[in-house]
């Protein structure tokens, strides 16, 4: 597939985690990704747009999330953004079941399951002034198929 | 998001059934506490077959239900899809839910 791109830009409301990650998986499927492939940036998804709607705006529903998604050869590139209140220490909240909110009830898992799922996972962030997730993924290099 | 509830014997079975999610999970939470808070079983599987979709906010509504009732009974995780199956392998589940 030649370059495409795309951006959408919707209310941080969980009502829309469902359709974010549906319209990335279908913008992706251009590259004839496998089941478990879609599954995977699903997944990445949705953990990104849940910590912007639930850490980034504190479930407030104000505020809006942005994904801007790039494929590229079998390279597809997503970038989601949030004008929340950020991150203080990134790598400290990437670390497995670190989380600021509810710790009975929440993994602290989201950034390993992005990781775990994508090729690449970097995050920027800037308290007060929110917080980017830039994410890669190559379509075909079979290697969850293994 | 639908929880369905079968007993076998002594096991009860709940169907997760739809999306899991941020935004299903306090349904999910409560339904799951309300079938649990009135059955009378040993073991508990839940039959991940007809979920079609579960990110990491699924492990802290399962992990929740575990703390709850851990030390009665034993929990068990059957069917899930391979995307689910990573996330409860990174996540360590199997500890304390075991894949049947």
């Amino acid at each position: 597939m030649c370059e495409n791109k795309m951006t959408l830009s919707f209310l941080a409301v969980s009502e829309n985690e469902s359709f974010a990650r549906s319209a990335v998986a279908a913008f992706c499927l251009g590259l004839n990704p496998t089941i478990e492939e879609i599954g995977d940036i699903k997944t990445a998804v949705s953990e990104a747009v849940t910590n912007s709607i639930v850490h980034g705006y504190g479930n407030s529903g104000k505020g809006f999330v942005t994904i801007t998604v790039a494929v590229n050869g079998e390279t597809v590139t997503i970038k989601i953004a949030d004008e929340g209140k950020g991150i203080d220490d990134v790598s400290k909240a990437m670390q497995p079941f670190f989380t600021s909110g509810d710790i009975e009830e929440r993994s602290g898992m989201g950034f390993t399951v992005m990781q775990a799922m994508m090729d690449e996972v970097n995050v920027e962030s800037q308290p007060k002034s929110g917080t980017t997730v830039f994410m890669k993924k190559i379509i075909g290099s079979g290697v969850r198929d293994a | 998001m639908n929880v369905l509830a079968k007993k076998d014997k002594g096991d009860l079975i709940l169907s997760l059934i739809g999306e899991l999610d941020d935004h299903t999970s306090a349904e999910t939470r409560a339904r799951l506490d309300e079938i649990l808070e009135n059955a009378v079983f040993d073991c508990l599987i839940f039959d991940m077959k007809k979920l079609s979709f579960m990110d990491s906010t699924g492990i802290g509504v399962l992990i929740g239900r575990y703390k709850k009732i851990k030390d009665k009974h034993k929990i068990y995780i059957a069917n899930p899809s391979k995307n689910v199956d990573m996330i409860f392998q990174i996540s360590g589940l199997y500890n304390v839910m075991p894949k049947i």
